[in-house]
């Protein structure tokens, strides 16, 4: 009987491939549980000899047995979603069994931990620094330069955090990793402390990724031994969306609200515990072994411009074939969204696309030309971000879109600056008052008769939308961190390329 | 407050105290053990670590997945997200709400990391994907 290899990830556990994996073994195959290879609507993908069946379902286990399956796919890793991805940090993936040291050490696992030591600790840093290597959690700094400064900081204890918080929406790839290849994060991180001299590494995980956090747990405790001295944790959100800001995510860890630190002090000189901390997102953590293996040319040679390597990039939303594109950056979005996507799942004309998740600006078909890259984007008043793409068809109310972005601020604002704490509510009853087409009343105390540089006359609906715009402004330059500083780009963009949906009569000027 | 449960919540902070910040950590046991963190278990907690008590109500009102209270229903989390509404998780909410009624609690939660094959939704630990109307109305009636 031959092996039938079924993933183990969320992913495919939400769309029943544990049932789908039992009645493989009750039918007599060995089922070896694999990491997924990123193509989400084939889940549950059943692989036999390097053959491709999905999505499967409980009826079509026999039918794959026998041969006649319609689902066939032919070889995985020939299929051209496949084939045609520059896999440097999801190499492994639908390959190895997450949590087996076996298949990790097979794959070249460690290797890049033991160049690390073989060069020391200073020549580690340099070699991230030459790969271009930038924050994949939405930022952009260069993470050598991170590394450089704990490196050179004082301090008794310093820390490697990982930044688990994955809370964008259209946002997987973090996940990916820490159920599919953790191992790797383990070695990112221990590379990191070993560079940096640091002793102790935490994973900040979000709390809504149960399946991840097992994983980790499992695979620290094998991998212990390996990477000691460096010993890590890991910590479980508690479902605070902000706790994905780095200073936020400290705080947290250090059993406190997730309120945002003003900075300076920089987390790599006073971060946690008010010790030297590198704060890395996952996916930079997991390009590392690759880096310190393979070279930093390699990594660099892939890419443009001051966008080095490669970029995971989750293609999700209302798309035909979502899920784990990862490529070198300069990319266009339309071949994205297009041609690897598929356009829209639900088979109308395309309306738009969200890049970045909740602080994401949407972007209109007319500039899908655009390169995936972080100052293509920039210029553009857009943000890469952690990579993600939200698919929104025709039926997508981009008017509501907007306020649900100024809405999921309000939820989700720590609250420690007035910006992002109250501009998010008013924000959300402005929108409010443009959709129903209510202009506001002058209030009691615009009425005094002290008050009198108010205007006289009630708003108008384009003073409504001018002052949406000069709110978005207060919360962009005003706000602490990002999420209130990044709310405005959602709500500027779809204002701007799609104003028939916030009413007709936007911005035309008067006779 | 009884002696079981404070013992109970003596365990559960010794468990924790070897840790570096354990409130996160020891809170998340609490809710999972009790389904709630009240009041009683706010001030001892926040006794045995020698914090204020508003330190500690400050840190359980802050975050999402501590509650003050015990839910009286079974709770399903929908995700409301950006994919999941470019995939049509808002049609299924009133449906889904109907079906709840007075039985189990439907909460809003943003993003389960399932993005390409929403609408979403998770019970306990269990997570599942490709909702419609009739799949998600049907796990609503298994759990009521």
């Amino acid at each position: 009987m031959a092996v039938v290899r079924i993933s183990d990830d969320a992913l495919a556990i939400a769309c029943g491939a544990n049932a789908v994996a039992a009645a493989f073994e009750k039918a007599g195959h060995v089922v070896e549980r694999v990491s997924s290879w990123g193509m989400q609507w084939l889940e549950p993908l059943v692989e036999i000899d390097g053959k491709g069946f999905g999505p499967a379902s409980l009826a079509d286990v026999s039918a794959i047995i026998d041969g006649s399956s319609p689902l066939a796919i032919g070889v995985i890793a020939e299929h051209p979603w496949i084939a045609n991805q520059q896999r440097l940090t999801f190499a492994r993936a639908g390959k190895t069994r997450p949590t087996s040291l076996e298949d990790y050490e097979a794959t070249g696992g460690w290797k890049g931990l033991a160049r690390a030591k073989e060069i020391g600790a200073e020549a580690t840093v340099e070699e991230v620094l030459a790969s271009g290597l930038r924050g994949r959690g939405g930022a952009g700094f260069p993470t050598g330069i991170k590394w450089r400064t704990v490196a050179a900081a004082k301090g008794d204890q310093k820390y490697i955090v990982c930044n688990a918080d994955e809370g964008d929406s259209a946002t997987f790839a973090d996940r990916m990793v820490m159920e599919g290849d953790p191992f790797m994060l383990i070695e990112g991180m221990a590379i990191a402390g070993f560079a940096a001299g640091a002793t102790r590494g935490y994973i900040y995980c979000r709390s809504e990724y149960p399946h991840a956090i097992a994983k980790l747990q499992t695979a620290i405790k094998l991998s212990a031994h390996i990477v000691a001295p460096f010993v890590l944790e890991v910590r479980t959100g508690a479902g605070a969306y902000v706790c994905g800001e780095e200073t936020s995510l400290l705080n947290s860890l250090e059993g406190k609200r997730g309120e945002v630190r003003a900075k300076p002090p920089i987390p790599a000189l006073v971060g946690l515990f008010g010790r030297p901390t590198i704060v890395n997102n996952v996916l930079s953590l997991a390009a590392v072994p690759y880096i310190l293996s393979e070279g930093a040319k390699s990594y660099a040679d892939f890419g443009m411009g001051r966008s080095r390597g490669t970029m995971p990039i989750q293609i999700a939303g209302n798309v035909k074939q979502g899920g784990l594109y990862e490529t070198a950056f300069g990319i266009s979005l339309g071949q994205l969204v297009n041609e690897i996507g598929g356009g829209t799942a639900s088979g109308r004309p395309l309306k738009g696309v969200q890049v970045g998740g909740p602080l994401g600006a949407y972007l209109h078909p007319e500039q899908f030309d655009i390169p995936f890259d972080y100052e293509a984007f920039s210029a553009v008043d857009a943000l890469i971000g952690h990579g993600g793409i939200t698919v929104f068809d025709d039926t997508a109310d981009m008017a509501g879109m907007a306020r649900f972005a100024m809405e999921f601020c309000a939820v989700e604002s720590c609250g420690k600056c007035t910006p992002c704490r109250i501009g998010s509510t008013r924000g959300r009853e402005l929108i409010d008052r443009i959709l129903d087409r209510v202009p506001r009343d002058r209030d009691a105390v615009e009425a005094l008769p002290q008050m009198h540089n108010a205007p006289k006359d009630e708003r108008s609906l384009e003073d409504e939308i001018i002052l949406l715009e000069d709110l978005c402004e207060t919360m962009k330059f005003g706000s602490l961190c990002a999420l209130g500083g990044f709310t405005p780009y959602p709500v500027m963009s779809a204002l701007k390329h799609w104003p028939e949906d916030f009413g007709a009569r936007v911005i035309e000027p008067a006779e | 407050m009884n002696d079981a449960k404070a013992n109970r919540l003596d365990e559960i902070i010794a468990s924790h105290s070897h840790r570096e910040g354990p409130l996160l950590p020891i809170l998340h046991d609490v809710q999972d053990e009790f389904g709630c963190v009240d009041e009683d278990a706010k001030r001892h907690i926040a006794k045995t670590l020698n914090l204020s008590r508003a330190e500690v109500h400050g840190v359980v009102s802050f975050y999402h997945d501590y509650t003050a209270e015990k839910a009286p229903h079974p709770v399903l989390k929908l995700c409301r997200a950006e994919a999941c509404k470019a995939r049509g998780v808002e049609a299924l909410v009133a449906g889904a709400e109907a079906a709840a009624a007075g039985r189990v609690e439907i909460e809003t939660i943003y993003c389960l990391g399932l993005c390409t094959v929403g609408p979403n939704a998770m019970i306990g630990k269990d997570v599942f994907a490709r909702l419609d109307e009739k799949k998600l109305v049907a796990l609503i009636e298994e759990m009521a």
